[in-house]
């Protein structure tokens, strides 16, 4: 399980890493998006992988180390939102810039070949 | 929780509710009424803040207000904290924020849809970031003030500002990546987010985990570096900056220095004194970063051809330098620094404005202009007579000669202006050796910082010489600009404040000094933030 989730983030960062290095807005895009995938199940991951645990319930807390890390969850549903939202707003910026410049390059110009 | 102390979430509700009530008015056909909302709730922000420093400003050592969104006792629920280095922040940022805003009502709020609703956003975000005591609060905020920057940033269209504006875009979303895998990496170790928790926990962190840690702290500090522009960090900022809107810029000098306030506060915080066997982590990196980034900025100001790039250079040693005296680790250097760090901004910032209007008159309808007009079609200049507001000042170019004088002297530091005070305070303080070496020689970074500092300032020197020369005697064919009493007043604002730091320079360094004593003492801090918690929990009592 850890290593199944470890070999995942890691191929996604990865991918994202080279994608984000990539000339081409739109790979760009797709970069960032990978990569915050990839950190928003870091994220998760780091409150300690488990499966089956319950969430924490009042009444019956009991041992605490039982239960599933209730913070990291509330975490990446706010960095889920935040990144979608500046996602959204970068496409914008993408399709300013295709217009105005007249290409898709990061710079705005083709490089002097 | 009573009366005066709700005051401390003032500087996010307000702004808040401000912007909010903006985006309901259709900007265009209001546009009087926005732009009245935005300079009344900046003000407000102004006198807020003044308050605020006020009750920061206590004799009581380190007492500060503590304040619980939702009442949930502190470890556990979000808390704002108010001490006297972000209350001195607070007022910083309203104070730009003013200039800036009657600035922009001469022209520049036209050019655009949504400024003064991403203005107020911008705000919000940035007391937010300066007032919470929580790291992924902190997150929250950064990413708010980010977004209101990206709308900002963009104010004005045109190809350069989209161009710069995408860069600006990719490299702080990164920035956010890594500042979240270093928060959760924190997370994991130590299991909690709380900034004051986190101190009083780290010095317990076992040894197989600090290695954990400390690559947590690192990625978190990637992230600020990156705003606060440290070399080899910062190669965005100054097109960025440049090519922004005067207004916007001169806004965006507050914006390095949030990620300056935070590597200050937290590598105090968590790894000052007392915080075991990761003390002092990442100080030298700081030192040595910091003093490559006054050496680059140096250059860049020796290198740039246009104003405004002058001005973004000078923003990177500005926050280089605070970034090398944050490095040394000694309780008057931060003092010195902080001295410097408010009179520098005030000083940029004044340049950034002052900057278009030299711009002006140098060739008529300046290429920040000519941008502008390409993305409003091809009626020359149309939109630069008659609209403008305010009446036309005489005597313009003498006004603007001693405000370039003024904008330099406090940008390079030297006297009489608060520039001079602010470096001769850090580097007495850096050569000192009482503070951490008694009787012994000045340590080696005393000296690097020395160099660093005298030739950086030499080199502003050199650059704004030359570049007054260039605009106010070397051209005599140009023509005298149009500049409005409204544009000219916030120059003037800002820097009579510098003048009024100079004035009042024993009294503004005792409160400076204070903070530092204070930010090197994180003690008192974890203290009144979890012992109010105490109080907090009793209250809410039966969950």
């Amino acid at each position: 399980m850890e290593l199944s989730l470890a070999i995942g983030i890691g191929a996604l960062t990865a991918s994202g890493v080279w994608l984000i290095l990539r000339p081409r807005t739109f790979q760009v895009i797709i970069g960032l998006s990978l990569l915050s995938y990839a950190v928003n199940l870091f994220i998760v991951a780091m409150g300690r992988v488990r499966t089956g645990a319950p969430v924490l319930i009042a009444k019956e807390i009991g041992d605490a180390t039982k239960h599933a890390d209730p913070l990291p969850q509330a975490l990446v549903l706010t960095a889920i939102v935040i990144g979608f939202a500046t996602t959204a707003l970068f496409l914008v910026v993408l399709l300013a810039s295709r217009g105005l410049a007249r290409t898709d390059h990061v710079d705005g110009q083709e490089p002097e070949a | 929780m009573s009366g005066i102390a709700n005051l401390v979430v003032a500087p996010i509700v307000l702004p808040l509710l401000a912007g909010a009530g903006m985006l309901l008015l259709n900007g265009e056909r209001h546009r009087n009424i926005v732009a009245a909302v935005n300079v009344a709730g900046t003000v407000a922000l102004v006198c807020v803040a003044v308050i605020l420093l006020g009750m920061s400003d206590s004799d009581h050592p380190g007492i500060r207000e503590v304040y619980h969104l939702g009442d949930w006792p502190a470890p556990f629920g979000i808390v704002l904290v108010l001490d006297r280095l972000s209350a001195l922040m607070l007022l910083l940022t309203s104070i730009l924020a003013l200039a800036s805003v009657v600035f922009s009502l001469a022209r520049w709020h036209r050019k655009g849809a949504h400024f003064h609703p991403l203005f107020q956003f911008l705000l919000m975000g940035l007391n937010g970031a300066f007032l919470t005591g929580d790291l992924f609060n902190l997150f929250v905020f950064f990413e708010l003030l980010l977004a209101a920057s990206y709308g900002l940033l963009l104010h004005g269209s045109g190809l350069a500002r989209v161009k710069a504006g995408l860069h600006y875009i990719v490299v702080n979303l990164v920035a956010s990546l890594l500042f979240l895998i270093g928060v959760s990496l924190i997370y994991g170790v130590t299991g909690t987010l709380n900034m004051a928790d986190l101190s009083a926990r780290i010095p317990a962190i076992a040894a197989e985990s600090r290695g954990l840690l400390e690559a947590g702290a690192g990625m978190l500090a990637v992230a600020f570096l990156l705003k606060a522009g440290m070399w080899p960090l910062c190669f965005w900022l100054p097109t960025a900056y440049a090519a922004a809107s005067p207004p916007v810029a001169s806004i965006f000098a507050i914006m390095t220095k949030v990620g300056v306030y935070i590597i200050l506060r937290l590598s105090l915080l968590l790894f000052g004194e007392g915080s075991g066997a990761s003390a002092g982590f990442g100080s030298d990196w700081l030192l040595w970063g910091g003093v490559a980034t006054i050496a680059f900025g140096a250059i860049g100001t020796l290198a740039s051809q246009d104003t405004a790039r002058l001005g973004g250079f000078s923003v990177l040693v500005s926050s280089g330098t605070v970034l090398a005296a944050t490095g040394t680790g000694q309780v008057s250097v931060t003092g010195g620094a902080l001295f410097y760090l408010v009179s520098s901004t005030l000083g940029i910032s004044a340049f950034f404005l002052l900057a278009e209007l030299i711009e002006r008159g140098r060739e008529p309808g300046a290429d920040v202009i000519a941008v502008t007009r390409e993305a409003y079609g091809e009626d020359d200049g149309a939109d630069d007579t008659g609209e403008e507001v305010g009446t036309a000042i005489v005597a313009t170019m003498g006004l603007l000669g001693v405000a370039f004088i003024g904008c330099a002297l406090v940008i390079a530091g030297l006297p009489p202006l608060s520039g001079f005070i602010a470096k001769f305070a850090l580097l007495t303080a850096a050569l000192r050796p009482s503070d951490m070496h008694p009787g012994g020689a000045v340590p080696g970074s005393g000296w690097a910082l020395l160099l660093a500092l005298l030739v950086s300032s030499f080199a502003a020197l050199v650059a704004l010489t030359r570049a007054g020369i260039r605009s106010f005697w070397a051209s005599p064919d140009r023509t005298v600009p149009r500049v409005r009493l409204i544009e000219m007043a916030p120059i003037m604002f800002l820097l009579i404040i510098c003048a009024a730091q100079t004035v009042l320079a024993g009294p503004v360094m005792r409160f400076m000094q204070a903070t530092a004593q204070s930010l090197h003492a994180p003690a008192g801090y974890v203290n009144d933030v979890l012992e109010i918690s105490v109080r907090g929990s009793r209250k809410v009592g039966g969950e």
